[in-house]
């Protein structure tokens, strides 16, 4: 299948810091990649490498689209100022910035768009409202539309899962479901449970990167990986986690 | 009553309202920026800091606005610059600039031989004096505010709100910040002839946390915080003119008049609005 983006023995430290060591990854057309690690472990800066905010201390990203201009991306929702005044529309819309002249303003099809992303993902009837109006998960979903908007080849998404209701959990893992027909996916989740359910790949992040080819992973594999998370288990002790229930 | 209508016979009287008109605008706009990008702090050393370039500049015989206005765009793209290296405590860093500032102009201002000038009329700012040149630099500034905001005034919004997101869409938000951050240094300047140094932040401030209470839109909070500005610098010329006190103390006085005054307004609205839910 056609690679999108890959990454080659990337290292990255934040003032000698060395956060991420000889990473390799690649991610091809229509991958779910669900990425895990313990706190601090460097996948949120993973994330920024692979949309640019960041560039590596060393090592490579070669990109199909020539660069990150077809990556969509919401970023870990504890960075945004939730009393800033702008609207729910203007979020959706800053999705395209880049999509528009420098002094130009947007277009009807834009606006058009933009609202018929919003009453896909559910929330047209907020589209006036500010952010402080609104719930996390009702946040979350603005974010994530201003991040498909400009139909990215890849979405990537940090812990959409925090502060967010499990209702809201089940629907955001359905929507996604639906656009990995159109885009590849990474998301960062601690809820290890509900993504290995949806992921179809899994890389376990934690200063060097441990890629997993599917989504059925065992305790002692994760130990292995040098990734000290917990396995949601319920019962008996089971060494694979299949589908997760509630 | 008819005392006000006689004062609008002065030519003293018609060049402190333009001025407060234009201070009304050019702070309306640039403070509701200010506010709404949590930059009160870093405006308040930009303030201070530009009091050095006062000091400079009379020492050397200059305009002392353009002094201000030179130390203070430099210290704002300075102040810019450092916040985007993680490995420097910023507000440490504008602190220090905020005292340094103050410390070279008191020094320049009592080093310069002969009449010390009016300190107080920096502090503290005098809006009864104004002259044509403070007019025409005021009223240049206010149709580049009002000119860029009326172009980019989206693309401002987005940046600020999310800087992060703005440099995945790649938008040339290094130039726009360092230009923005630029525009406050130059309004505070210019505006510290109305209301002085240690007065101006609460020009950008208060009349947007006003607005604030009733709209959390920011164009609106513009308008609503041009409208509450110029009613409180009009009150406060008044003020001022009676009692013979500096201006800038009237018209912030004013300002907290409107602000007690709409926090009670606000308070009422929501207390009617509870009781018609019930
Ligand atoms: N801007 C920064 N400056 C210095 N250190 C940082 C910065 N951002 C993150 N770190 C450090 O890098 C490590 C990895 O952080 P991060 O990528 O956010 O991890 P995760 O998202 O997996 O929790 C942590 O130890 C964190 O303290
Ligand atoms: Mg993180």
């Amino acid at each position: 299948m056609n690679t999108l983006l890959e990454l080659k023995s990337v290292n990255y430290a934040y003032d000698h810091k060395i956060v991420l060591r000889d990473v390799n990854l690649k991610i091809r057309e229509n991958d779910f990649l669900g990425i895990i690690g313990p706190n601090g472990g460097g996948k949120t800066t993973l994330l920024k490498i692979v949309v640019g905010l960041l560039k590596p201390m060393s090592g490579e990203i070669i990109a199909r689209d020539g660069d990150n201009s077809r990556i969509g991306y919401l970023p870990q929702i504890n960075q945004i100022d939730k009393k800033f005044p702008i609207s729910v529309l203007d979020v959706v819309l800053s999705g395209l910035m880049s999509h528009k002249k420098l002094f130009g303003r947007y277009t009807l099809q834009n606006r058009e768009k933009a609202e018929a992303l919003m009453s896909r993902i559910g929330i047209e009837h907020l589209k006036n409202k500010n952010i402080g109006e609104l719930s996390g998960g009702q946040l979350q979903r603005v974010f994530l539309c201003r991040a498909i908007v400009t139909d990215p080849h890849l979405l990537i998404l940090d812990e959409p899962d925090t502060y967010v209701d499990q209702n809201f959990e089940g629907e955001l893992y359905e929507i996604l479901d639906q656009l990995n027909k159109q885009m590849a996916i990474i998301i960062v989740s601690h809820d290890v449970g509900t993504i290995f359910s949806h992921v179809k790949t899994i890389a376990c992040v934690n200063k060097t990167l441990c890629y997993h080819d599917s989504n059925i992973i065992s305790s002692e594999q994760l130990k292995a990986y040098n990734c000290p998370i917990d396995l949601i288990t319920h019962g008996e002790v089971p060494h694979r986690v299949l589908k997760h229930h509630h | 009553m008819n005392a006000i209508f006689e004062l609008f016979q002065y030519k003293f009287f018609l060049n402190a309202m333009g001025a407060a008109l234009l201070a009304s605008i050019s702070c309306g706009i640039i403070g509701s920026y200010i506010v709404a990008r949590r930059i009160v702090f870093i405006s308040g050393g930009i303030t201070h800091a530009s009091f050095g370039g006062i000091g400079i500049a009379w020492f050397l015989g200059l305009n002392p606005i353009l002094g201000a206005a030179v130390f203070g765009v430099f210290s704002a793209l300075g102040i810019e610059w450092i916040s985007k290296k993680t490995e420097v405590r910023e507000d440490s860093v504008i602190g220090i600039l905020w005292a340094f500032g103050m410390a070279v102009g008191i020094i320049f201002i009592y080093l310069t031989p002969g009449y010390a000038p009016n300190l107080m009329s920096f502090l503290f700012g005098n809006i009864l004096t104004v002259g044509s040149l403070d007019l025409y630099l005021l009223t240049g500034l206010c149709a580049i505010i009002i000119l860029v905001f009326s172009l980019l005034m989206r693309l401002i919004l987005f940046v600020a709100f999310d800087e992060e997101y703005a440099k995945t869409q790649k938008v040339p938000m290094q130039f726009l910040n360092y230009f923005m951050i630029s525009l406050v240094a130059l309004t505070i300047v210019l505006n510290i002839r109305m209301v002085g140094i240690i007065l101006v932040i609460s020009f950008l401030t208060i009349p947007q946390t006003i607005a604030n209470m009733f709209t959390q839109d920011f164009k609106k909070m513009i308008f609503g915080a041009i409208g509450f500005g110029f009613l409180g610098s009009f009150m406060g010329l008044l003020i001022s003119y009676r009692i013979n006190a500096p201006s800038g103390a009237t018209i912030i006085f004013s300002f907290v008049i409107l602000f007690v005054l709409a926090k009670i307004i606000q308070m009422s609205i929501l207390a009617v609005k509870r009781s018609t839910r019930i």
